[in-house]
C-alpha cells in the first residue's frame, strides 16, 4: 500500500524569498501564491492558470478514489546494463530525492468507483525517462489490465527514452507498444493523459497509442526537441509550438482538459467504456478534496506559454 | 531478461584515439610534401610512399582497437551500399509503391513489392543519397510521418496478401522538423511500432548502416533482426547524447563509446538476433559481396519463419520484445 502522504513532496515551485513556506512564487507568472491555496488548487496557479508539474504520487492521489490504489511492482529497480559513466550515481540521487525506485508508479485503482489499471510517470525522477524499469512496469500494468479486463489509464510526463540504457531503452518503445497493442486487440480501452512534458520516445510509443488522448493545458508535447528542430530548419519556432493546444489544433490529440476537470472526464470515459464498478461502500471521494473553481473564470483559466 | 555488458576497454579506446591522431598527422605530412610541388623528385616520392605505407599499417592496427566512433563513421560512410540498393538487388521484379494516401509521397522512404528467391515479399527501406544532390532529394534518409505511414501501408498490404515483410534499415533519425511534428511524427512512429509487433506475417529486418533511434525502430520490429558487422544502433545520435549530457556536441566520440552502439555490443544486449560479417574493410569496398551475404542470411530464415503458424509467430515476437530490458527485482 502507499505511503505517499508521508513522503517528502517534490513540487517544482520556488520558495525563494518566501517566509517559512507559507507563500510560494509561481515560476510562470511570478505571482506570490499562498501555499495552501496552490495545493488546494491542485498546483494550478490561481493567478495565471499554469499547471505546475506533479509527482507520480501526487498525480495518483488527486485522480484516484481515496484508499483505492494497490501499487504493483514497487520493488523493480534499474541496473546499469551499459556501465554508463555516472548512471549509478544519478539513479541513487533520484531515488533519494523522490523516495521511489524509478520513474513510474503503476497499479490498480478506481476513479469515481470505476476500476482501472493506472500508471503515472514521475518527471522528478531523471526527467521521467523510460529505461528498462519504466518499460517493464508499463508492460506489466497493461498485461494486468488484459488479465483482469480493465481499462488502462496512463499519465505521461517524460523527456523520452533513458539514454544511459542505450538501445535497451529504445527497445522499451517496442515492449510497451506491444503490450498496449494486446489491449487494442482485446478491445480494452486505453486512455493516455499527456502531462508537461511528454516528449521523445514516450510519445513515439505508448503515449500516442491511446484510444483517447488527453493533454493538460500548456503541456509540452512533441517528438524532437525544439532546439534540434530550430537548428535543422534554421528558423525560430513560435512559443505555441509543441504545446497541448498545438497538438489539439493539428488533430493529434482528442482534448485539452484543465486539471480540476480531469478526474470527472476520466470517470465519464471509464463509464462509457464500461469499466467495472467497485462495491458501493468503497467508492469514495478522491484522496484530495476537489478544488474551488477559480472565481470569474468559468471555462477554466487561460494558460500562456513562455 | 538482458545481461549487462562488461566494462568498457578504456585502454583500447585511448590507444585507438592515439593511432587515429597519428594517422591524421601522417596525412598532413603527405599533403604538405605534395603541396611543395616536388612530388616528382624521386626522394620526395619515396618519402610519400613510406608515409603512406606507415599510415596503412596504422589503419590495420587500429581495426584491432576499433572504437565506437569508427563504427559510426563506417555506418555513415558515403560509399556504403544504400538500403534501397539492397532492396533493388535482393528482389526480382521490384515494383515501387508510392504515397501514404493521406498527405504525400515521402522520397525518404522506399516501399514496394518483389520476389525474393521465388517468394513474394513486401519491402521497405529509408533512402539515402550518394551525393549532396541526391541526399537533398531524399532528405538525407530522414523520413517524415508520411514516410512511416507509407511503410505501414505497404506492411498492411503484406499482411492482407500473406507475404513476409523485408525491412532494410539505414537512417540517421526521423526528420526533426516543424512540419513533421505538426503531422504527428511521434504518432506515426508509435503506430508503426505497435502494428509491427502484431503484424500477422513474418517480418525480417536487416540493419545495414545507421539504426537511428525511434526513426529506425519504426521499421525495425521483427521476428528476425539482423545487423551488418559495421552498422550501429542507438537510442540517440552520439552528438545529441553529448550535447545533452555534457552540453558539448564535440564530445560525440565519448558518447558513441558510452552508448554501446556497435553491432557486437548490440548483439550482446540481445537487441538484435545475429551479426552478419561484411567484406574485409567494410561493405563499401565490395557492395556485391555484402548484398550476397545478406541474401544468404535471409534465405533460410525466411523459409523457417514461413513454416511457423501465425499464432506461434506472434507469440514468439511478443515474448522476444517483452524480455528486453535489464532491472533488479526483489522478492
Amino acid at each position: 500500500m502507499l505511503n505517499w502522504l508521508r513522503r517528502p513532496k517534490h513540487g517544482r515551485i520556488s520558495r525563494r524569498d518566501m517566509p517559512a513556506g507559507l507563500w510560494v512564487k509561481c515560476s510562470r507568472c511570478g505571482a506570490a501564491v499562498y501555499h495552501k491555496e496552490l495545493e488546494r488548487n491542485l498546483k494550478v496557479c490561481p493567478k495565471c492558470g499554469w499547471h505546475h508539474r506533479l509527482g507520480a504520487e501526487e498525480r495518483l492521489s488527486i485522480t484516484l478514489d481515496e484508499h483505492s490504489f494497490e501499487e504493483m511492482d514497487a520493488d523493480l529497480a534499474s541496473g546499469d546494463p551499459l556501465r554508463f559513466d555516472g548512471y549509478s550515481e544519478k539513479l541513487s540521487e533520484a531515488r533519494t530525492n523522490t523516495g521511489n525506485a524509478d520513474a513510474a508508479i503503476v497499479g490498480i485503482g478506481s476513479i469515481e468507483g470505476r476500476r482501472a489499471a493506472v500508471g503515472a510517470l514521475d518527471f522528478a525522477f531523471m526527467g521521467g525517462s523510460m529505461g528498462s524499469v519504466v518499460g517493464e512496469k508499463i508492460a506489466r500494468v497493461a498485461e494486468r489490465a488484459l488479465a483482469d479486463r480493465l481499462p488502462l489509464v496512463i499519465f505521461s510526463a517524460s523527456g523520452g527514452a533513458r539514454m544511459q540504457e542505450g538501445a535497451l531503452s529504445l527497445m522499451q518503445l517496442a515492449k510497451t507498444s506491444a503490450a498496449v497493442g494486446r489491449l487494442h486487440e482485446a478491445h480494452l480501452p486505453y486512455v493516455s493523459v499527456m502531462c508537461d512534458p511528454t516528449t521523445g520516445g514516450v510519445t513515439a510509443s505508448f503515449a500516442f497509442l491511446g484510444d483517447v488522448i488527453i493533454a493538460e493545458p500548456g503541456a509540452l508535447i512533441g517528438f524532437a526537441g525544439r532546439r534540434v528542430i530550430e537548428q535543422t530548419i534554421r528558423r525560430k519556432l513560435p512559443a505555441s509550438f509543441q504545446t497541448a493546444e498545438f497538438c489539439l489544433e493539428h488533430g493529434l490529440i482528442d482534448m485539452v482538459v484543465p486539471r480540476p476537470e480531469l478526474r470527472g472526464v476520466l470517470a465519464r470515459l471509464l463509464r462509457f467504456f464500461g469499466a467495472p464498478q467497485v462495491e458501493a461502500s468503497t467508492a469514495a471521494a478522491p484522496a484530495v478534496a476537489a478544488p474551488q473553481p477559480t472565481p470569474g473564470e468559468p471555462g477554466g483559466p487561460e494558460v500562456p506559454r513562455p | 531478461m538482458t545481461r549487462a555488458l562488461p566494462e568498457r576497454d578504456r585502454a583500447a579506446e585511448a590507444r585507438a584515439a592515439e593511432m587515429e591522431a597519428q594517422i591524421a598527422g601522417i596525412q598532413r605530412e603527405i599533403d604538405a610534401l605534395r603541396r611543395r610541388g616536388e612530388k616528382d623528385r624521386p626522394e620526395v616520392a619515396g618519402q610519400i610512399r613510406a608515409l603512406e605505407a606507415r599510415g596503412e599499417e596504422l589503419r590495420e592496427a587500429m581495426l584491432a582497437f576499433r572504437t565506437a566512433w569508427q563504427a559510426v563513421a563506417m555506418a555513415r560512410h558515403p560509399q556504403r551500399p544504400k538500403a534501397q540498393e539492397f532492396v533493388r538487388a535482393l528482389l526480382d521484379e521490384f515494383t515501387e509503391l508510392h504515397g501514404d494516401r493521406l498527405f504525400r509521397d515521402d522520397p525518404a522512404m522506399l516501399a514496394g513489392l518483389g520476389w525474393f528467391e521465388g517468394q513474394p515479399v513486401v519491402a521497405v527501406a529509408p533512402c539515402k543519397g550518394r551525393d549532396t544532390c541526391e541526399n537533398i532529394a531524399c532528405n538525407f534518409g530522414m523520413p517524415y510521418p508520411e514516410g512511416y505511414r507509407k511503410a505501414l501501408r505497404a506492411m498492411r498490404l503484406a499482411e492482407k496478401f500473406g507475404c513476409p515483410v523485408l525491412s532494410i534499415v539505414d537512417t540517421p533519425a526521423a526528420f526533426p522538423g516543424d512540419a513533421a511534428e505538426e503531422r504527428g511524427q511521434a504518432e506515426a512512429i508509435a503506430r508503426n511500432i505497435e502494428e509491427m509487433t502484431r503484424l500477422r506475417v513474418p517480418v525480417l529486418v536487416v540493419i545495414t548502416g545507421e539504426g537511428g533511434s525511434g526513426g529506425a525502430l519504426a521499421i525495425a520490429v521483427g521476428d528476425e533482426v539482423l545487423m551488418l558487422e559495421h552498422a550501429v544502433y542507438t537510442v540517440i545520435p552520439p552528438e545529441g547524447c553529448a550535447a545533452i549530457l555534457w552540453h558539448d556536441a564535440g564530445r560525440a566520440r565519448e558518447a558513441a563509446s558510452a552508448l554501446r552502439l556497435t553491432a557486437q555490443e548490440i548483439a550482446a544486449l540481445g537487441v538484435v538476433d545475429e551479426i552478419l560479417p561484411e567484406p574485409r574493410g567494410g561493405a563499401h569496398l565490395e557492395p556485391q559481396a555484402a548484398i550476397a551475404a545478406v541474401r544468404e542470411a535471409l534465405r533460410p530464415r525466411m523459409q523457417a519463419l514461413a513454416c511457423l503458424p501465425v499464432e506461434e509467430l506472434l507469440r514468439r515476437r511478443y515474448a522476444k520484445y517483452r524480455a528486453m530490458g535489464y532491472y533488479e527485482e526483489q522478492s
